[in-house]
């Protein structure tokens, strides 16, 4: 029988290991290593990656002989949407000034949820607009501008 | 005695009257959001602890430490209240918490883990007055060697003993300390893993890694689950627990205490695994013990106490030597090493007042979340019916503001989104984020210290071996390893 690696909980953790710590050896190469007595800046980095990728080699082969699956869901929209909540406050914050920035998080964020009750988001953006302004803007004194890019 | 002279000094520092309305603010911010349904103390720190950046040290390290128990209190809350444990620390208080509050009892269960915290609280801070100086200047005499292994066991001990896999957690740290490498090489000013990104040269953020690894990852991963929801919505009436619960409570409290403060030092146990010991202790020294599980007031104290004890005395090896034995105290060391101030033995020389305030402080605030919780279990009750889809989006906001506000730059906030995935992978993966953070905080110190080691001993690794503090560190390492690595991996598996 042919197993399933795609749900395999410790096939998929091993393979990002293993992945990470190759990649930390490849990048290190162009660091000089120096010696033990004098460690290059490639030295502890080289280190790493090796032993990254053994445990990750050491993980996946035994996702392969245990073939445990991953619980539950991959909750790719929840994820996807959270993610590109942050990223829009981000890139709303110096363009289009606070209020906005906090605004259209709040509604994609909440668009990552089970349930999306229009009112309640809307209503939700409107209070932590007003805590937010009160709080960072006139509490901490931040320097970002309410409205307006800067 | 030089304790008191020290201890009045520290309330002296916790008595201004900005360190107190800090304190106050910490402790009660804390338990506000900590009680908050499905956010726990490792969230309510992270999200919390970019504001308090904008804070001079002293003030803002006493605000975060409130922070921490506050938020430590408000999980015992709705632990039991809505048998929801705010992390695994409380977990414990729900089995008898929780059919305590089922059967009318909500108010003594609640004054029982608040008094019982109380009581090991106070004891933990002494603890840390009287040990903190003694291990400080035990500390003073350690050299490169003895720091690098004894990071080494502090990061081997955090990986294997979390709950789950040892060896993921081993690889959890390395990937860890492989992200601490990223930015400026302190020795040969090269950048490293940089990618040509001006703003990795200085290394990712700490906020950016603790909220993307803490918050974003985990709200996620809640959005997943139902909304737990058998929410006690009773009236809490009948607050003070009666002579005999109270004579009932009393050594579980103490032994839960000494429990607790034990096993708060050592790595990767913490609050979570004193907790457990010690319920695990009442049920067997109890005379019947079929009465747990079934609303024992026992099994509220004990493992109150025990958690409690063991959050403060997890500040000793924090503060004393600058290894943080859990995630929150990474978080903590974290905060510090972003106000300038290097956590070590230096600390309580260079600093008596950040030193000894916090302790003073700590003492204060765990008096406060009494006076301040008892009172205002009505308006926790109201909290906990706060649904989960208004929280997660205000919680990822002030994420964002924070995240922003420390280097005042998008790509911060653009990094904690990537972390965040990487996060959610992680945590499906089953891989505790805990050990990468420490791993993360420690890696750049721990590359120092191996350098300057063995640049000292002109390359020869067995250093690490001849000194003797050195190798008692580095035998408690192997002994830790085995006996926690062997069995697992010896052990036959499970069928699936």
């Amino acid at each position: 029988m042919k197993p399933d690696l795609r749900n395999n909980r410790d096939f998929i953790a091993g393979l990002l290991f293993a992945v990470i710590g190759a990649l930390a050896v490849a990048l290190a190469h162009d660091y000089p290593m120096g010696t033990t007595m004098r460690m290059g800046p490639g030295y502890f980095p080289t280190a790493l990656g090796a032993i990254l990728f053994l445990f990750g080699l050491y993980v996946l082969a035994r996702g392969i002989r245990s073939a445990e699956r991953v619980k539950g869901t991959w909750g790719a929209r929840a994820l996807a949407l959270t993610a590109l909540s942050i990223l829009l406050f981000g890139f709303l914050l110096d363009r289009a000034g606070m209020v906005p920035a906090i605004v259209v998080t709040t509604l994609v964020a909440a668009a990552a949820g089970r349930e999306f009750r229009l009112k309640e988001v809307l209503l939700l953006a409107v209070v932590l607009s007003v805590f937010s302004a009160a709080v960072f803007s006139y509490g901490l004194k931040l320097p970002y501008p309410l409205v307006g890019g800067y | 005695m030089e304790l008191f002279t020290n201890l009045a000094y520290g309330f002296g520092v916790a008595f201004s009257l900005q360190n107190l309305a800090y304190c106050f603010a910490g402790v009660a911010l804390g338990t506000l959001i900590g009680v908050l349904p499905g956010v726990g103390p490792l969230v309510t720190i992270a999200m919390l602890f970019p504001i308090t950046f904008h804070l001079p040290a002293v003030p803002a390290i006493i605000m975060l430490a409130g922070i921490f128990y506050g938020a430590q209190y408000g999980g015992s809350t709705t632990s039991i209240l809505v048998n929801l444990p705010g992390e695994t620390a409380s977990a414990v208080t729900c089995i008898d918490g929780y059919q305590m509050a089922r059967q009318g009892r909500a108010g003594p269960a609640l004054a029982t883990a608040a008094l019982a915290s109380f009581f090991a609280g106070c004891v933990g801070t002494l603890l840390i007055a009287l040990a903190g100086p003694t291990i400080g200047e035990w500390a003073l005499k350690f050299g490169a060697a003895e720091y690098s292994s004894l990071m080494l066991m502090a990061l081997v001990a955090s990986a294997v003993m979390t709950q789950g896999d040892a060896v993921k957690g081993l690889a959890m740290v390395v990937l860890g300390l492989i992200i601490g490498v990223i930015g400026i090489d302190v020795n040969s000013g090269m950048a490293r893993y940089s990618f040509g990104v001006p703003e990795l040269i200085d290394g990712i953020g700490f906020t950016v890694v603790a909220v993307g690894l803490f918050a974003v990852a985990e709200i996620v991963a809640n959005l997943e689950s139902r909304e737990p929801r058998e929410v006690y919505t009773g009236k809490v009436t009948g607050l003070m627990p009666t002579a005999r619960d109270l004579r009932d409570a009393a050594w579980p409290a103490a032994r839960g205490t000494v429990v607790g403060a034990g096993f708060g030092v050592l790595p990767g146990t913490g609050p979570a695994l004193s907790s457990f010991a010690t319920y695990m202790l009442e049920k067997k020294l109890a005379r019947d013990p079929s009465r747990f599980g079934r609303g024992a007031i026992e099994g509220v104290a004990a493992p109150e106490a025990a958690n409690n004890a063991a959050a403060q005395t997890a500040f000793i090896p924090m503060l004393t030597l600058g290894i943080p034995a859990s995630a929150t105290m990474a978080l903590m060391l974290g905060a510090l090493t972003l106000q300038g101030i290097a956590a070590g033995p230096q600390v309580m020389v260079d600093k008596p007042d950040l030193f000894w305030g916090l302790i003073a402080s700590m003492w204060i605030g765990n008096f406060l979340l009494v006076v301040l919780n008892l009172p205002l279990v009505g308006l926790w009750v109201k909290l906990l019916t706060v649904p989960y889809r208004w929280l997660f989006p205000s919680i990822i906001v002030f994420c964002c503001i924070g995240n922003y506000s420390v280097n005042n730059n998008p790509f911060d906030v653009y990094l904690c989104a990537a972390i965040g995935v990487l996060g959610y992978l992680l945590v499906k993966l089953e891989c505790e984020p805990a050990p990468l953070l420490l791993g993360y905080v420690l890696g750049p110190l721990l590359e120092e210290n191996l350098r300057r080691a063995l640049l000292l001993s002109r390359g020869d690794p067995t250093v690490f071996l001849t000194r003797p503090i050195s190798l008692a560190f580095m035998i408690a390492t192997v002994l830790i390893f085995i006996i926690m690595v062997v069995p697992t991996v010896r052990a036959p598996r499970r069928p699936a």
